[in-house]
């Protein structure tokens, strides 16, 4: 999303278009960033379920990775597999 | 031609709030504007206005709850004091934040502690760093005048900021004076259609309020805020203009009072200005060279138009109604600031005075001028305590 001047905003910090979150990317938030081991991944889509960002891609029922322009890395989806198919690495590292 | 009427400050502003007739009046009662919102619920409950009246459980809740109503598209008021405007603190950001024009009456009294239901300046000045627009008035007519045109200075699109009216607590609140009220049919011309932005009553415009903004868009806001903020004292001399041309009654956002050729000027807000020109008629018949200016307008505070009323003079006292501990009173900095770059600057000393309704006696004002005429002032004074 392009940085807009304060006299483009609209007053009050209102929200003028619905469904406009997906063009806010809270991905730079992130310090660790989740890792799937697709050995051990049972495909069972408890990351989906639990991700509170939407962040989990899933094709044809089947777990794909994570959407990283989103993903805030807060771990949830590592902490509910139960698979522990998920690890939380350093962003970076 | 109008009537007089004769009511107290609180009177005239509850009555002001009938001619207006706004969508909403959320409130908690509190010494010294209870007697506000109990008359405009006598008011709701005769049914002589349309106004959805609620009671809320506390100042916070209020402070919510109208600006709930005005997000929701309504003409919104309330009113409220010391404590209560403290409490409301947190809130009073949002309203202004969010940019609605809710109008408050505060009748300005002291803060606890000890607990005190006097007159000082401490709960407003405690508010001046929270986006809203703050108007002193000096007596009832002012009140009443002043919560009229507070809606139209809230209201107007470039300006888009709650509004704050401030009269003294019981000297101005209490105390019965004559006033000439305005028709109610041209209140109602004058006051208008309320035209909400953006409603969130409009579902066919969905609109969301109060979102979070991180360190990308939070201080664009703030700087959208003191663009209106810059704005509003342009739309407070427009509206004082438009209100002199409907009523003949004349205000400025300072009102000097035998300034021209005045050596020595004290200056104050509210109250003491009226207190104050008895003393400068009184020292003039003397024939010393004295005058007052009176504070108006706080937020956006007018810079330019202090400097052009005491450049040139003497020596001036700043009166301070509320102190900034361990610093001085609110208003002297600002004062200050306003004739820094001024060529001819005067001496400015700052009096702190009237906390918790202590008695403003025109001798005591009149030994300022005496300290101002000998030099014998400090940076900042106290007037009428027992040190």
């Amino acid at each position: 999303m392009s940085e807009k001047r304060a006299k483009d905003l609209p007053q009050g910090a209102m929200i003028t278009e619905a469904g406009n979150a997906r063009l806010y990317e809270t991905g730079s938030w992130r310090s660790k960033v989740p890792v799937v081991d697709k050995e051990k991944c049972t495909d069972c889509l408890q990351c989906w379920i639990f991700c509170p960002d939407n962040s989990i891609i899933v094709e044809g029922e089947k777990m794909k990775g994570f959407k990283l322009t989103h993903c805030k890395g807060c771990g949830i989806c590592a902490n509910q597999c139960p698979a522990k198919a998920i690890t939380m690495k350093e962003e970076g590292a | 031609m109008a009537e007089h009427l004769v009511f107290n400050g609180d009177q005239a502003i509850a009555y002001s709030w009938k001619q207006v007739n706004p969508d909403v009046v959320a409130s908690y009662p509190i010494t010294p504007q209870t007697i506000i919102v109990e008359n405009f619920a006598e008011y709701a409950a005769n049914g002589e206005v349309e106004t959805e009246y609620v009671c809320a459980e506390s100042e916070h809740s209020a402070m919510s709850l109208c600006i709930g109503a005005a997000a929701a598209g309504g003409r919104v008021a309330t009113a409220t004091a010391s404590a209560g405007l403290a409490f409301m603190w947190e809130v009073l950001w949002i309203a202004s934040s969010m940019r609605l024009p809710i109008v408050m009456s505060v009748a300005n009294r002291a803060l606890s502690g000890p607990i005190n239901i006097h007159c000082d300046h401490s709960d407003a000045m405690g508010a001046r760093d929270t986006g809203w627009v703050q108007i002193y008035g000096e007596n009832v007519q002012e009140a009443y005048d002043d919560s009229l045109m507070s809606f139209r200075i809230a209201e107007n699109m470039k300006v888009r900021l709650p509004v704050m009216n401030c009269i003294d607590g019981f000297i101005v609140t209490h105390a019965l004076e004559k006033f000439i009220p305005i028709d109610d049919a041209v209140v109602k011309r004058y006051i208008g259609e309320f035209k909400p932005i953006r409603p969130l009553l409009d579902i066919k415009n969905a609109t969301t309020y109060g979102p979070f903004t991180g360190n990308d868009y939070y201080f664009e806001h703030k700087f959208q805020i003191s663009e209106a903020m810059k704005s509003a004292m342009g739309v407070v001399k427009d509206t004082f203009k438009e209100f002199e041309d409907l009523t003949g009654r004349k205000y400025d956002v300072v009102e000097g009072y035998m300034l021209d050729d005045a050596d020595y000027v004290i200056m104050a807000i509210g109250s003491t200005a009226g207190t104050l020109r008895y003393v400068v008629d009184q020292l003039r018949a003397q024939g010393k060279k004295v005058g007052s200016l009176k504070l108006r307008l706080f937020r956006p505070f007018p810079f330019a138009d202090i400097a052009k009323a005491l450049e040139g003079k003497k020596a001036v006292a700043v009166m301070d109604r509320a102190m900034s501990t361990g610093s001085s009173g609110p208003l002297y900095p600002e004062v200050c600031a306003a004739l820094y770059n001024s060529k001819d600057r005067p001496r400015i000393c700052n009096y702190i005075y009237g906390l918790g309704g202590r008695d403003v006696k025109p001798d005591e004002l009149a030994e300022v001028f005496d300290h101002l005429a000998k030099g014998t002032c400090k940076d900042i004074n106290f007037m009428g305590v027992r040190q």
